[in-house]
């Protein structure tokens, strides 16, 4: 039903149109950056490639990166950009199997189970979520360098995850409470366990929020850099972020090198969207209830 | 198939009583219907029953074994829900077929079980959809599929019917009816719905206040209500009540009119008086010019094969059906007869029945 008139309709797309313009233009410009060879960019409003100029090496740069250690026969060929790449995706694949698992049975308490410090949990899970991650940087380092964790992979996930579970928890318990309790009062008398009904109703039905749950956790991990920046001080123990850091320094920014980078990065995240957009369907739970 | 037994049966929240010393008893086989209006704690026995909400006081026995504290997955009881609850991710054959893979049940058997329900029910060719590509009455079916083939000791039906439009509401209700001939199986049937409770049981426990007011064969609560709610609650239209005072002659005085007690009901209230109130069944009221009271038309309801006219005499409405098409219209003076051999009377104050 569009009861709105022509002229209406007219102005309402010249407003999209240049709306889509202005936030696709930057994503634009850094493809253009990307594939030219050059470390500058240029204040052109044109994001069309110079043909003259259309390259891959930025690319290659990003991805060949290796740094040599030793000298003579003890000579080391170490590739960075390899190191970097496989820390980025265990620290955030382990972050998202971590925090989707315990953010789904806190969530799942949370949302059906009454118990002492039920809200008081809640409510400092809010709290929490209120401190920006960096405030914490100080203490977290203390903490680190006394569990031996700093340099190792380890202390990253579980900095990422603890960090994730909170807005995850608040997540699924929202969604959870939408699930109607007759289902699993009925799978109860059906004779499921507790944990049965968690498996065999719940998480299924629960699907759409946990690929939210883990495109966030995901999310965080990958995409983060203070923290990687500051636990993480040997090069070929930190993530991606950090890498693309590298690229920029107090007197000059190599931004060829830093757009390749960009969009290598953010290929995998798309590709997880993309996977998990399946999941996403929201609506799964009609029909279960009411006629 | 198994007895149910309540004994004292209580619930409490807190300070508020919910279900206030119950004593029920469901024969082998028998069809129960729990009736009453929301909030008079019908749903909260029937939930105890299944082992959903705990026993605060007496106890509970299904099959002669006391089971307050045992879990509902060991009564063995099946139960239908309101909302049907059914799995929304699996489709009605794996709905089905759930309750049996969780107690173990081998493959082929439970293949058999749902092919068998699906048979009774006329779900075969709906085994493979999933809910929410069903109607709200294939729906309520599979509901009652899901409890055909566990085969329990008793099944628990929360008022099943309250979702559905009413011509399906009376289809399905015909459909529970065979079933119930068919498995000859212990019910305990919940309902708001007294016309459901009288057509479906073979006796009804009348519910109110948390208190259960009276057990019995539908027909025998109809006609002997042991109080002033019962009396209303069953029957439809209800029953009228006009307020009357009872003199020491045996005369009801009403607001507007007097009326003479038969002898025998004159010997069942000897020496009472006070307050009371006269119950009708709307068919016990007849036009009559020569009637002893005089009442406004203020609505017509004609429904075909009869009609109901409420009316209104002093403060009260009066429901009187006609079993034929009249010439009446609202704001009409008429004189009605009140058959006083079926009437009722109640206390004023307790809603005791007299007689």
């Amino acid at each position: 039903m569009n009861r709105s008139g022509r002229p209406q309709r007219i102005i309402t797309h010249v407003f999209l149109i240049l709306f889509t313009a202005m936030v696709l233009f930057p994503v634009a410009k850094v493809f253009q950056i990307a594939f030219q060879d050059r470390q500058s960019f240029d204040m052109r409003l044109s994001v069309l490639p110079d043909l003259d100029h259309l390259t891959l090496d930025n690319f290659s740069h990003v991805v060949g990166r290796s740094k040599t250690e030793g000298f003579g026969a003890e000579e080391k060929q170490t590739w960075v950009f390899g190191h970097q790449l496989f820390n980025s995706l265990v620290v955030s694949l382990a972050t998202t199997l971590l925090g989707v698992f315990f953010a789904t049975s806190a969530a799942y308490a949370f949302s059906r189970f009454r118990f002492p410090g039920r809200r008081a949990g809640l409510l400092g899970f809010l709290v929490i979520q209120m401190f920006p991650g960096t405030m914490m940087m100080i203490p977290l380092y203390i903490l680190m360098d006394h569990l031996g964790l700093l340099d190792r992979l380890l202390g990253l996930i579980l900095v990422y995850s603890t960090t994730a579970i909170p807005f995850c928890v608040w997540m699924l318990k929202g969604y959870f409470d939408t699930i109607p309790k007759e289902l699993e009062e009925s799978a109860l008398i059906d004779g499921a366990s507790r944990l049965r009904i968690f498996w065999s109703i719940m998480l299924p039905l629960a699907r759409p929020a946990i690929a939210v749950t883990a495109l966030f956790s995901f999310m965080t991990a990958w995409n983060e850099y203070i923290l990687a920046q500051t636990f993480m001080t040997e090069e070929i123990a930190t993530t991606l972020p950090v890498m693309l850091n590298g690229f920029v320094s107090k007197t000059t920014v190599e931004w060829g090198h830093f757009a390749a980078g960009a969009i290598l990065v953010s290929i995998p995240v798309m590709a997880l969207f993309f996977v998990l957009q399946r999941h996403l369907v929201a609506g799964l739970t009609a029909g279960s209830v009411k006629g | 198939m198994a007895e149910v037994t309540l004994k004292g049966v209580t619930k409490r929240y807190g300070n508020v009583i919910a279900v206030k010393d119950v004593d029920l008893q469901i024969g082998d086989g028998e069809f129960l219907v729990l009736v009453g209006p929301s909030g008079c704690g019908k749903s909260t026995t029937l939930r105890m029953v299944a082992g959903l909400e705990e026993i605060s006081a007496g106890d509970l026995f299904i099959d002669g074994r006391r089971v307050n504290d045992m879990h509902p997955k060991d009564r063995d009881i099946a139960m239908v829900f309101q909302s049907y609850a059914l799995y929304p991710h699996m489709s009605v054959r794996q709905n089905m077929s759930f309750g049996l893979k969780m107690r173990g049940i081998k493959k082929a058997e439970i293949e058999k079980r749902v092919g068998e329900a699906a048979d009774i029910l006329g779900l075969d060719d709906l085994l493979a959809r999933k809910p929410k590509e069903l109607s709200g009455g294939q729906r309520q079916r599979v509901a009652m599929g899901r409890a055909i083939v566990r085969k329990p000791k008793v099944f628990l039906f929360d008022e099943p019917l309250s979702n559905l439009d009413a011509k399906l509401r009376v289809q399905m209700r015909a459909e529970i009816a065979r079933l119930h001939r068919r498995l000859d199986a212990t019910i305990l049937y919940v309902t708001h719905d007294q016309v459901e409770a009288m057509t479906l049981a073979d006796r009804i426990a009348v519910m109110a206040d948390g208190l259960s007011q009276q057990v019995g064969a539908p027909l025998e609560v109809f006609e002997h209500p042991v109080n002033r709610f019962v009396a209303g609650f069953i029957g439809s239209p209800a029953m009228n009540f006009l307020p009357v005072q009872l003199d020491d002659a045996g005369k009801l005085n009403g607001n507007g009119f007097c009326l003479t007690l038969g002898e025998q009901q004159a010997e069942l209230v000897r020496g009472k008086s006070g307050p009371m109130e006269l119950g009708l069944r709307p068919n016990h009221l007849r036009l009559d010019p020569a009637g002893q009271i005089q009442a406004t038309v203020e609505v017509v309801e004609p429904l075909g094969a009869e009609t109901f006219l409420r009316l209104r005499q002093a403060d009260t409405i009066l429901t009187v059906r006609l079993s034929a098409q009249q010439e009446i219209k609202a704001g009409q003076e008429l004189r009605l007869h009140l058959d006083l051999q079926f009437a009722h009377l109640f206390d004023g104050k307790s809603g005791q029945t007299l007689f």
